[in-house]
């Protein structure tokens, strides 16, 4: 526990050593912003309702997706099949900790940097421009039990799709195609609530609409009760099938491994 | 200039040669580049799932505005798009490199690499144009014919001019490639969808001070016939072209400035 505490605390300050990046990455969140809230103001013109979403729900949808990305780590993350290929796995399996307990507890420590100043930063910005909904003390709550499911099922995907990095040499074309399907079914695109009702069905059901829609959705206050602790616990359950499928993955890549170099 | 175009097309042939190497992997570059720009088409069309109409455009006209600015910011992409890496010339002191040698340094860093996948996204582009252009039914005149060809060039260059005047703000700092991002891939964005649905002060912005609204939907309206809802001068609709040329001398001269206050990095 000492230990994982020491890494998150890495995983934090190799974040905090960039500010201007950071204030960067503020300003671009917050353009995208205001293109996708005008974006979407311009379809309830013609509606008030989408979806169960009325036009301040949508809008506070936006905004807390452009603050929840860099959080949840929606764009491509190849740290491990960065290690693969220039040979530190073998240092990095050597050790006497495991590689996914390592980036694990790496990514909860970058996870809090990047919604203190990715995303309450941005998200200000829009709460300035235009009426958001905020929730109440009990869904604030439980949004924050939600967020840290989906950085954990975030991190469980992103650590799976590192993995064929042991067997190919160059990530790239994975990672295009992985951010491609992840961007459009975790409702970062476009919320799934605009979906056509098939595939919303589709996409709820997937792990990625866990590593965004559903934390956003638990702030909008859109489950109660029982609804409520079926998706959070759908949640859960990505965590666990991601974390384990990149445990067995891991197991095979290693077997495979031939560290080039010497 | 024609002696700068030859040696162009000799360092990115050799580029490409040697990226249509791996066949394997190019080929699923490729196809990623063209799923990618295909879901987010589809974002579109999700939204026109819930509306007839977006504020008074329909669906087939969005899509002609998208596949305008899409195959426009794909062409600027292949061209220029490794500025993007720009920044980590500076940070490394590479850029002196640059310097000694007997051309232009933009020139230099524009033929430093090229990447042939990002082709992908204007097939995508072309693709959305197709089904546009056969839904839309266009009354075609001379005039519309020669508007819409000359759209796509002066396009491409209003893109170029304004991803090297973001990108040269790594001159000053190597952090800005995020902040480059809000105006080139923020841009593109901007430009897909019709501008009158946009905040005024956000198109004062975006859309006339760094002139976006002539990549598309200027050139658009007068295609497309179509009333501008926002009631400004018809000529506009007309001057892309010179438009473009301006900013691309503007370009010029932000980065000849930039350069001049070039402190290297290495030691």
């Amino acid at each position: 526990m000492r230990l994982d505490w020491e890494i998150a605390k890495r995983g934090w300050r190799r974040y905090a050593a960039y500010p201007w990046a950071t204030a960067a990455g503020v300003f671009t969140n917050s353009v995208f912003g205001f293109l996708q809230a005008y974006i979407l103001l311009a379809v309830y013109r013609h509606r008030t309702h989408v979806g169960g979403y009325d036009a301040h729900d949508a809008v506070t949808y936006v905004w807390l997706a452009q603050a929840l990305l860099m959080t949840v780590y929606v764009f491509g993350w190849q740290e491990l099949a960065l290690r693969v290929r220039d040979g530190s796995i073998a240092t990095d399996l050597a050790r006497p900790l495991d590689p996914q307990r390592y980036w694990l507890a790496y990514d909860l420590g970058r996870a809090p940097y990047h919604l203190l100043f990715r995303g309450v930063l941005p998200f200000a910005v829009g709460a300035l421009a235009f009426r958001l909904h905020y929730p109440g003390a009990l869904d604030a709550l439980l949004f924050a039990l939600s967020l840290a499911l989906a950085v954990v099922v975030s991190l469980g995907f992103r650590f799976l799709y590192n993995l064929p990095a042991f067997w190919l040499l160059d990530l790239r074309g994975v990672l295009i195609l992985v951010i491609a399907v992840n961007l459009f079914f975790s409702g970062m695109l476009v919320p799934i609530a605009f979906f056509p009702r098939w595939l919303g069905l589709v996409a709820q059901f997937l792990p990625f609409a866990a590593i965004l829609q559903t934390p956003i959705d638990v702030w909008l206050g859109k489950h109660g009760g029982w609804e409520l602790a079926g998706v959070l616990a759908l949640q859960a359950g990505w965590a666990v099938v991601l974390l384990g499928l990149g445990r067995v993955g891991l197991r095979a890549a290693t077997r495979k491994l031939v560290i080039q170099g010497g | 200039m024609v002696d700068a175009v030859l040696l162009w097309r000799r360092l990115v042939g050799a580029q490409v040669r040697s990226q249509v190497q791996y066949r394997g992997s190019f080929a699923l570059e490729l196809v990623g580049a063209f799923v990618i720009a295909f879901l987010d088409f589809v974002a579109v069309l999700v939204i026109f799932h819930n509306t007839p109409r977006l504020a008074e455009w329909t669906v087939q006209e969005v899509a002609f505005l998208y596949a305008l600015s899409s195959i426009t910011f794909a062409f600027t992409d292949l061209l220029i798009g490794h500025l993007d890496l720009f920044p980590r010339l500076i940070r490394d002191g590479n850029f002196d490199i640059l310097l000694v040698r007997p051309r232009g340094t933009l020139f230099q860093v524009i033929a430093s690499d090229f990447q042939l996948r990002r082709l992908g996204k204007a097939a995508q582009g072309v693709l959305v144009l197709v089904y546009a252009l056969s839904a839309l039914e266009i009354h075609w005149t001379a005039p519309r014919v020669v508007v819409l060809l000359a759209s796509i060039p002066a396009g491409v260059l209003i893109f170029s001019a304004v991803w090297v005047v973001f990108a040269s703000l790594a001159f000053w700092t190597t952090d800005s490639g995020e902040f480059t991002n809000a105006f080139t891939y923020g841009g593109n964005f901007l430009a897909q969808y019709p501008i009158d649905i946009y905040g005024a002060w956000l198109r004062r912005l975006l859309a006339y001070l760094i002139p976006l609204a002539f990549v598309c939907y200027f050139p658009a309206l007068y295609v497309l016939g179509k009333q501008d809802p926002l009631g400004l001068p018809r000529v506009l609709q007309f001057l892309s072209p010179a438009v473009a040329l301006a900013v691309a001398v503007v370009a010029g001269c932000v980065w000849r400035f930039a350069v001049r206050h070039y402190r290297s990095a290495g030691g």
